[in-house]
């Protein structure tokens, strides 16, 4: 606990018998990060597996296209963690990021300047999020119910705007989309360059301002948050606010992927998204978690991907059951570690 | 008292008449029911019919909503349940036998009651969170469907397991009658036994309700069981309805229409009070919405907008705030006095400490 900055929102898990039992281990080691490391431990497994069972699976190659391929999923996981963090739930992110592309793709078949739409995508994100943050603290909708009402919103509206795919081709968007800096064989679009951006400045806001610190507080416990004079309701709306932002910048990141705008992408990627969090070792009632580990998360799903691809003769449902199995591990292990601790 | 009951069905019975007066303004003859070969024929039996899948989904998740949890999983069931049905027939030599279908029948069930017991396990005695014990099994139980259907549509001819989406009996849809009698049996043995109040306090407070003898773990385990085999039986309906199972597509979002249904009905996810007449009425304001936007000839694509708007508007109007002004402006401003002087935040203070309380 006394170390420098990180969440003191894991506080209010009584923080006396953790110190205890840590004492017994000979590296003094937080459990806090517990659920990351063993994120970690399934990421280190699944690329030694990959790397001694297939040739040309540990190379720069493969993992700048784990990045590469899962850019905007990484963004969509970072704004996920917040809302996750404060105990409340988005599940309209795979919505707003198809309405964010068709944005995007329509106004720039319209003929707008890139530096226009860009925005306007972006910012249509942003509105949808604090809509989601008004209806869950002003009046009260439960997070999934207002979330769930934004997705079919934002689904019907892309339906709305474009029912079929734009292809973009605009040269100044192409050019930012094919935008790459190589080193050596590894390789870094202009996505991936932008979600680390994000995943920095996510890292940094929950972990050295003011209100990443409140929407831990807030997971811990609203009311105790409340008492503590926190600004609970600007916070909350924030959090979703942060959400909706990354949602529609994850909608850019897929635009610039897929160099098109379609109302169907990212149907159930919601579910990608928590799937991420929960695996990188946030706890879905609040108030534990951190970005890094939802960016983990990310990668976990995406190597899994990757080895069904390399393994070639599994069929691609394998996929969903592989992602099942992993939750339930997960589960189960931050099952047993909270249960240890109290 | 009288007041706040009426309260909870008021809305949502307005949403729907709303939508049948939409109906009947674009097309005159929309409520007109015709006999036709001795069957019940027009556009209101059609609702009752597209509801029934829909009204069995919702029937589980009031239940499971009550307990303080939630089933995410219930549109992967539909489709593992369709998948076990199907495959069953079209690999039996005499796809038209009573005796194969039943068999299917009873194997789909068999399995979609175990998929729900697994999902009451996992929140019950494990105690992890219902919305993600269920996300567990929503994102591996469609992959175990393609598993069985080895990724492909599997369609079938077979007359006996048609009659359970487009037969009819004594004049209506088998396929209505059926999810309607299951609802009324489960009403029955839920509001005219203990069952129901057992239920409700295990999702007011699980830990007051065991201490004073109540079996809440029991109860949990049976309530996703239960969710499990009317998601299964549901999912038969749908599969019989197109002859064919889709493990990608059958049961798609039916989870998420199906908490609508509840939500709209009055049943707050916070578990506790639950209200079945209320979620009969939500699934059919889905189903009718759903028809309505056809009938206007939108294209069905806009759909998910109209849902939207109308989940706004009857939550926010259900919202306990909302109720608060209405109550306010009524009594002419008596809780006024309540708020305090402060300007910066006025609204957070008192909303959540009156929630708690």
């Amino acid at each position: 606990m006394a170390t420098s900055a990180p969440a003191p929102g894991a506080a209010p898990t009584e923080p006396v018998a953790p110190k205890a039992r840590a004492r017994k281990l000979p590296v003094r080691l937080d459990r806090r990060y517990l659920p990351v490391l063993g994120t970690f431990v399934v990421l280190a497994l699944m690329l030694i597996v990959g790397g001694t069972r297939y040739d040309n699976f540990l190379t720069p190659a493969v993992i700048s296209n784990l990045f590469i391929n899962n850019a905007h999923l990484i963004v969509l996981a970072v704004g996920m963690t917040f809302v996750i963090l404060t105990g409340g739930i988005d599940l309209s992110v795979g919505s707003v990021l198809a309405l964010s592309t068709v944005i995007t793709a329509a106004l720039l078949q319209a003929g707008l300047p890139v530096a226009v739409v860009l925005p306007l995508a972006v910012g249509a994100g942003t509105v949808i999020g604090l809509a989601h943050g008004v209806m869950i603290h002003y009046f009260q909708v439960q997070p999934f119910v207002a979330t769930l009402a934004g997705m079919f919103f934002a689904r019907g509206l892309c339906f709305l705007i474009a029912p079929e795919s734009i292809a973009i081709d605009d040269p100044s968007f192409v050019a930012l989309a094919s935008w790459v800096q190589i080193f050596g064989e590894w390789r870094m679009t202009s996505s991936v360059l932008i979600a680390l951006i994000v995943v920095g400045l996510g890292f940094l806001v929950l972990h050295f301002t003011r209100f990443g610190r409140t929407v831990y507080a807030i997971g811990g416990g609203e009311q105790s948050a409340l008492l503590m004079g926190l600004p609970v309701a600007r916070t909350k709306v924030l959090a979703y606010v942060v959400s909706g932002t990354c949602a529609g910048l994850g909608g850019l990141l897929f635009a610039m992927f897929s160099r098109s705008g379609y109302s169907l992408t990212g149907v159930a990627m919601e579910l990608d998204a928590i799937a991420a969090v929960v695996i990188g070792g946030t706890l879905l009632t609040g108030g534990t978690g951190f970005v890094l580990g939802s960016v983990l998360g990310v990668l976990v799903l995406g190597l899994i991907q990757t080895i069904i691809t390399f393994e070639g003769t599994l069929s691609s449902w394998w996929t969903k059951i592989v992602i099942g199995v992993l939750l339930l591990i997960f589960v189960a292990l931050q099952r047993v570690l909270s249960l240890r601790r109290t | 008292m009288r007041d706040v009951l009426r309260h909870h069905l008021f809305w949502p019975v307005a949403a729907l008449v709303a939508l049948l007066v939409a109906n009947t303004v674009a097309r005159p003859s929309f409520l007109a029911v015709t006999v036709r070969d001795g069957h019940l024929f027009g556009a209101p039996i059609d609702i009752l019919r597209t509801t029934a899948p829909l009204l069995l989904v919702a029937l589980g998740m009031t239940l499971v909503i009550a307990t303080r949890g939630i089933d995410l999983s219930v549109g992967a069931v539909v489709a593992v349940s369709g998948a076990v049905a199907l495959s069953h027939i079209a690999s039996s030599p005499n796809p038209d036998s009573p005796v194969t279908v039943l068999t299917a029948i009873a194997l789909a069930l068999v399995l979609c009651l175990l998929l729900g017991v697994w999902n009451g396990f996992l929140v019950s005695v494990l105690g992890i969170q219902p919305i993600i014990a269920t996300l567990i099994l929503m994102t591996a139980g469609r992959g175990v469907a393609m598993l069985i259907t080895g990724g492909m549509i599997t369609t079938v001819n077979s007359a006996p397991f048609k009659v359970l989406g487009s037969g009819f009996w004594l004049g209506l849809p088998t396929a209505a009658v059926l999810a309607f009698g299951v609802f009324a049996v489960v009403a029955f043995v839920v509001r005219r036994t203990a069952l129901g109040m057992l239920l409700e306090a295990t999702g007011i407070n699980p830990a007051a309700s065991r201490l004073s003898g109540v079996r809440s773990r029991t109860l949990t385990w049976t309530v996703y069981a239960a969710s499990g085999l009317f998601a299964g039986l549901a999912g038969l309906l749908i599969s019989a309805d197109t002859m064919a199972a889709d493990a990608n597509n059958a049961g798609l979002f039916i989870e998420l229409d199906a908490i609508l249904a509840v939500v709209i009905g009055g049943t707050a996810l916070s578990g506790g009070k639950f209200n079945l007449s209320g979620t009969l009425v939500g699934a059919l304001v889905i189903a009718t919405l759903e028809r309505t936007v056809t009938v206007l000839g939108i294209s069905p694509l806009v759909t998910p907008l109209f849902m939207a708007l109308v989940v706004i508007a009857v939550t926010l109007l259900q919202s306990p705030r909302m109720r608060e002004r209405l109550t306010a402006a009524r009594r002419r401003q008596v809780m006024a006095p309540a708020e305090p002087p402060s300007t910066a935040r006025p609204d957070s203070t008192p909303d959540s400490t009156e929630v708690k309380a």
